[in-house]
């Protein structure tokens, strides 16, 4: 009797493990359905947006007063360096999507790629 | 009895630390937020063997003495929401008595994740949502494998307070 519920909990864990797998790839699916290429990254400290520019014009840019470096080219953006030992923000790559966002929980500074064909000059950072 | 609970429970909170540590020098691939969860053995084990309370003691004592330690100043409240949401759900799966140590451990591990993707939102906005299906994906794996070990554990501890 008691292998029985052992294993009857044992379908039940099976169960719950299959939902959850199934939930992650409808939920990767139903975002990369809604995924178009991105115009322009946001960046925002604190969720306040900073500064923005076009992925279409490659360059070199210090983040929060040279806390990360953010780089754009081939119409993609990725932060090359930060102050942080782990370097997390560094590691999670190149992004394009309208929002794929790059986060960097030490300085709690987010790079953000988002939609629409850039205006031309958005800002001029001087 | 009551000296050996102390005890029992300050080596719960101990081995939990210890086990964050151990955790904090595997490195990370890369996306914030995915990690093996070492320390939810200790919680899980203490779920079952001491009761909920203690268990809840137990993981928000590691969370805060563990950011205090090694952690940086927006750590405490990720971990602190991930530890929350994930002590809640596990402790009301297994009160449910339908489901085994590996569910209330994948359980515990996604609403983890859930938690921290929930104070990042709060945090930074909305678009921190695009790293949800990759965080259930880890937080399911890493649940099973923990959930695992923690069952075993479990198993083949005999303490009686």
């Amino acid at each position: 009797m008691k292998d029985f519920f052992a294993d009857r909990k044992r379908r039940a864990d099976l169960l719950v493990i299959g939902a959850l797998l199934l939930l992650a790839l409808v939920l990767y699916l139903v975002i990369g359905a809604t995924r178009t290429e991105g115009g322009v990254a946001v960046v925002r400290v604190d969720g306040v947006e900073t500064e923005r520019h076009a992925l279409s014009a490659d360059g070199t840019y210090p983040l929060n007063g040279g806390s990360n470096i953010l780089v754009i080219g081939d119409g993609q953006a990725w932060l090359s360096d930060a102050n942080c030992p782990d370097l997390l923000c560094v590691r999670q790559g190149k992004i394009h999507y309208t929002g794929q966002s790059i986060i960097c929980l030490p300085n709690r500074l987010t790079v953000t790629v988002e939609g629409g064909e850039s205006d031309g000059v958005d800002f001029v950072v001087g | 009895m009551k000296t050996k609970k102390i005890t029992v429970l300050a080596m719960c909170v101990a081995l939990a630390m210890i086990l964050s540590y151990v955790e904090s020098l595997i490195p990370s691939p890369g996306i914030p937020g995915v990690k093996l969860g070492l320390a939810n053995i200790v919680v899980i084990f203490a779920l079952y063997k001491l009761g909920w309370k203690e268990a809840a003691g137990i993981s928000l004592l590691r969370v805060f003495l563990v950011s205090l330690l090694f952690g940086h100043a927006a750590s405490l409240m990720y971990s602190a929401s991930g530890a929350v949401l994930s002590l809640a759900g596990m402790i009301l799966l297994k009160r449910t008595d339908r489901l085994g140590c590996v569910a209330v451990s994948v359980i515990g591990g996604v609403l983890h994740n859930a938690g921290q993707i929930l104070m990042a939102w709060l945090l930074m906005g909305p678009n921190v949502v695009y790293y949800l299906p990759v965080l259930v994906l880890s937080g399911t794996v890493a649940g099973v494998a923990i959930g695992a070990v923690s069952a075993l554990i479990v198993k083949r501890v005999d303490l009686k307070i």
